[in-house]
This record gives C-alpha cells, sequence and structure tokens, in this order.
C-alpha cells in the first residue's frame, strides 16, 4: 500500500479517529468532574456517541475493504445504546438513595442533593428492604 | 510494510482507549463512593468493548465481535446486579 490510501481506508481511519477521542473524552470526564450526577455525562454520553463511531468504523471496513457484509457491529451499537441509559438511570438512584441514607462516603456535589419532586412524591429508588438481607440498612 | 493511515489511526485507538482504561482505573481506586466505582466499572467495560472492536479491525477477523456482543451483555448485567443489590439488598427477589 504505497502512495495515497483508498477511500475506505480514510473513512475508517476517520471514524477510529473519532471514536477514540470521545472516549478517550468521557473517561477524562469520569476523571474531571466533581460530583456524581456530572461524571455519569461522560461515559453515557461520550463513550456511547465514541463507541457508535467506532463499530461503523468497523462495519465500513469490513465492507468497503473486505467486502464482507457483517451486523455484529450493528448489534453491539443497538444494544449498547438501548442498555446505557438504563444503566445510567439504575447509578442514578443508587447515587439518590445513598444521599438520602445519608451515607459519609456519598459526597453531594457542589450544588447540593438534589430537590424532591413537587408534590408529595419522592424520586423512586428503594422500597423496603427484605428482611435480613445486606441492604437492610436499618441495623448499618 | 509502510504505515499507512489506518495503521495510525489504529495506533491512535489503541492508545486513546488505553490512557481512557487508566483514568477509569484512577477513579475505581479512588471513587469516594460505592456508586463512582459500579460507574468506573461500566466505563471500563464499554472502553474494552471498544478495545476488541479495534483489535478486530487490525487483525481482519470477524471472530471476536462475538466476544465483544457478549462482554456488553455482562458488562450491563453486572452494572445492573451491582445497582440492584445497592438499591434493595437482593439481586433476584
Amino acid at each position: 500500500m504505497s502512495g495515497t490510501a483508498s477511500f475506505a481506508e480514510l473513512l475508517t481511519a476517520a471514524l477510529i479517529v473519532l471514536g477514540a477521542g470521545f472516549a478517550l473524552v468521557g473517561s477524562w470526564g469520569l476523571v474531571r468532574l466533581p460530583s456524581l450526577m456530572e461524571r455519569l455525562h461522560g461515559p453515557t454520553k461520550a463513550s456511547t456517541l465514541g463507541m457508535g463511531a467506532m463499530l461503523v468504523a468497523s462495519v465500513v471496513w469490513f465492507q468497503l475493504g473486505k467486502g464482507v457484509w457483517t451486523t455484529h457491529e450493528l448489534l453491539i451499537s443497538v444494544f449498547l445504546f438501548v442498555t446505557a441509559p438504563i444503566a445510567a438511570n439504575m447509578i442514578a438512584k443508587v447515587h439518590l438513595h445513598r444521599l438520602r441514607t445519608g451515607e459519609p462516603s456519598e459526597p453531594a456535589g457542589p450544588s447540593g442533593a438534589p430537590a424532591p419532586p413537587p408534590g408529595k412524591a419522592d424520586w423512586a429508588t428503594h422500597q423496603a428492604p427484605h428482611q435480613g438481607t445486606p441492604g437492610d440498612f436499618a441495623g448499618d | 510494510m509502510t504505515f499507512g493511515v489506518l495503521e495510525g489511526a489504529l495506533a491512535f485507538g489503541f492508545a486513546a482507549l488505553g490512557v481512557a482504561l487508566a483514568m477509569n482505573l484512577w477513579r475505581l481506586v479512588r471513587g469516594p463512593g460505592v456508586t463512582d466505582r459500579i460507574l468506573a466499572l461500566d466505563t471500563m467495560v464499554i472502553n474494552v468493548i471498544g478495545l476488541i472492536v479495534l483489535a478486530g479491525i487490525a487483525g481482519g477477523n470477524g471472530t471476536s465481535f462475538e466476544a465483544a456482543l457478549l462482554l456488553a451483555m455482562v458488562g450491563f448485567v453486572g452494572t445492573a446486579a451491582y445497582a440492584k443489590f445497592c438499591l434493595r439488598g437482593d439481586i433476584i427477589e
């Protein structure tokens, strides 16, 4: 491969650089941002977009470079796009729940704990734990 | 073998994902609470999926994508199980 690179190589290389850069920025946000609710933004948005770009790069490379049509990457990207918001939602629920139970290892961030929703409702994070299970924080 | 643009992009991708994994590991060790550690583990799984995809492009065979798909599933189930355990004290009710 001497001289000019093919269109498939250029497109694949651009998508790989974009995806890896987004993954790097997402992990940098995980280190740099001050509170957990802000740290959630890094992995769930930037890393997922970066992963999508890398998977599209793989599809493009195998299709244009090798002439093989692969669907595993599309399956992975669809699965990641579906599960990443669910995982982020569950992590945010854990954060709210531990803030409410007053865990000392769970700092609330610069703006304090999130305000409760209007009305008499509360954030739906937790129902009463079963008796005797390790999540029974009453005696801890 | 000349060092083409694709090889350069793959080298950058491997380096960036390695640095990203190191930063996730820092958050995993340092993170003040268990919630940060769950988040760091989830991000590590996503970055390792990216590494496997890049290795599949570099190696030229499509067999590694089954591993990436399995890792995506197992990583999500692990994150959900950790969060569920912190919320309810029980994983399978």
